[in-house]
């Protein structure tokens, strides 16, 4: 283990933890709204945005699954420092993380069980780049429309027609947070 | 604020387990999503389910109002104000606009809520299948079949015995057509006020050991029949201290002969219409304390 994997986690755990839990609620809550999420500085390239979820609301009873560049032993450390969750294969995995095509192919993720929709995973997706543009999401949480940067939309509509079972999205760029959860319908622009 | 404990008393591993829980109930609204509730200092039945939402949502910049039927001066409502600004140190307030996270017992505020708020629901049955269904593995089934013709038929049975749906709380509603859920004890009277609403509402049944969840805006609907629509019913009167004539109240008897008088159960809304000059039949001009 790096000594760069002991920094980078929140100087003050339980306030940093309790506003970054809201920023992950009102994002879920509102899907297609962007939240700022700070006070982590996990090693490259893992984003702080997604950082701060990790250390928010992993621990040592849910499993991590880390597709792609973000599977490098400099985060893999950090993680196992801050937060003591165990790393899994994406099938059983609480928490995934990593870019959009690394994550692939999805059906690999749990989609919860048809009287426990709840044992599914959570996917956070690292994209370049977050905005209220692009496909149209409607749903739970929003109003009339909202708009998102999705990497695409096939994949989230193949997902809402699981509903009540599905994965449940988060997707950070920076200190950047939105989120996509299961029973948002996703449309062309 | 005390010391002696984290802050909003739970430790951090239980906040993450209630806030997993939390957001998974926002993602598939109306499910019951199981949690490892904790003991708490206060005796079930006295609100732990609400208390440990809201410990796990609250931040030391949130301004916190705690209410008991609309009272935001009763014992249980005292209580946990004063437990969550002994452990959190948050800012309190009886006025609902200057909320920002509301925990609630049997009642949802007159005052509408708005965005950027949450409302805390203390439950203690959630499981609106319950009483006819008494196996857990049972009503689960019923749940995931979306088998819910068993609730269909407990309210033509009271139909048939009383004329009309005689559920007059913890009336049974039906969110974005998926789960029937139970909204807690609330009249059905505030039943109209869980749809659409801009706030985002979580349900905490400690003893039961369940979270649910309403993310804003959400198509909430109480079950009914064609021909016997749902009502949000009242007690037929004005309130006898603000006048209202659109607000929940409590009858309250004044003597032993009889005499009754009819006031908000929503104290909040009730003093800021007294405040505002509003005067009922009972109530006395320029009395609002």
């Amino acid at each position: 283990m790096t000594p760069e994997a002991l920094t980078g986690g929140f100087a003050a755990p339980a306030t940093e933890a309790a506003h970054a839990f809201r920023a992950a609620l009102e994002a879920m809550a509102r899907p297609g709204t962007l939240h700022r999420l700070t006070g982590a500085t996990p090693p490259a390239p893992l984003s702080p945005a997604a950082g701060a979820l990790l250390l928010t609301l992993a621990d040592t009873t849910t499993p991590v699954h880390l597709a792609g560049t973000v599977d490098c032993p400099a985060v893999r450390d950090w993680i196992t420092f801050h937060t003591g969750a165990p790393f899994a294969p994406a099938d059983q995995a609480d928490f995934a993380v990593g870019d959009w095509a690394a994550l692939h192919p999805l059906t690999r993720f749990r989609i919860g069980q048809p009287d426990y929709p709840d044992r599914s995973a959570t996917l956070i997706v690292e994209l370049p780049t977050l905005s209220a543009t692009g496909v149209t999401l409607r749903g739970p949480g929003i109003r009339d429309t909202a708009q998102l940067s999705l990497p695409e939309i096939a994949a989230f509509r193949a997902n809402r027609a699981l509903f009540p079972l599905g994965f449940d999205c988060y997707f950070t760029s920076g200190d950047m947070l939105a989120a996509l959860p299961r029973s948002t319908i996703v449309e062309e622009a | 604020m005390s010391d002696a404990y984290n802050f909003a008393y739970l430790d951090e591993q239980t906040k993450r387990m209630i806030r997993r829980a939390i957001l998974k109930g926002i993602a598939v609204p109306g499910y019951q999503v199981p949690f490892a509730s904790r003991e708490m200092p206060m005796p079930y039945g006295w609100g732990t389910g609400g208390v440990q939402v809201t410990a796990a949502c609250l931040t030391p910049d949130d301004r916190l109002k705690v209410i008991d039927q609309g009272a935001d001066d009763t014992t249980n409502a005292v209580s946990i104000r004063k437990f969550f600004q002994r452990t959190a140190g948050v800012a309190v307030t009886e006025a609902t606009a200057e909320a920002t996270v509301i925990q609630t017992r049997h009642r949802i505020p007159e005052t509408p809520l708005c965005e950027g708020q949450i409302l805390v629901y203390q439950v203690p049955i959630p499981e609106p299948l319950r009483f006819l269904e008494p196996r857990e593995t049972e009503t689960r089934k019923m749940h995931e079949l979306e088998e819910y013709g068993l609730m269909h038929v407990k309210l033509y049975e009271d139909i048939a015995r009383h004329g009309t749906i005689a559920t007059a709380y913890a009336y049974p509603v039906k969110v974005e057509g998926r789960y029937v859920m139970d909204p807690s004890p609330i009249p059905k009277f505030d039943n109209p006020k869980l749809s659409d609403n801009p706030a985002i509402q979580l349900f905490g049944a400690g003893r039961e050991q369940r979270i649910y969840a309403l993310p804003p805006y959400t198509q909430v609907i109480s079950l009914d029949f064609e021909d016997h629509p749902f009502e949000a019913s009242k007690a037929p009167h004005d309130c006898d201290l603000c006048g209202a004539g659109d607000s929940y109240l409590d009858e309250v008897i004044t003597d032993d002969r009889g005499s009754r008088m009819y006031v908000c159960s929503d104290t909040d809304f009730c003093a800021g219409r007294r405040a505002a000059g509003h005067v009922g039949r009972l109530g006395q001009p320029g009395a609002a304390e």
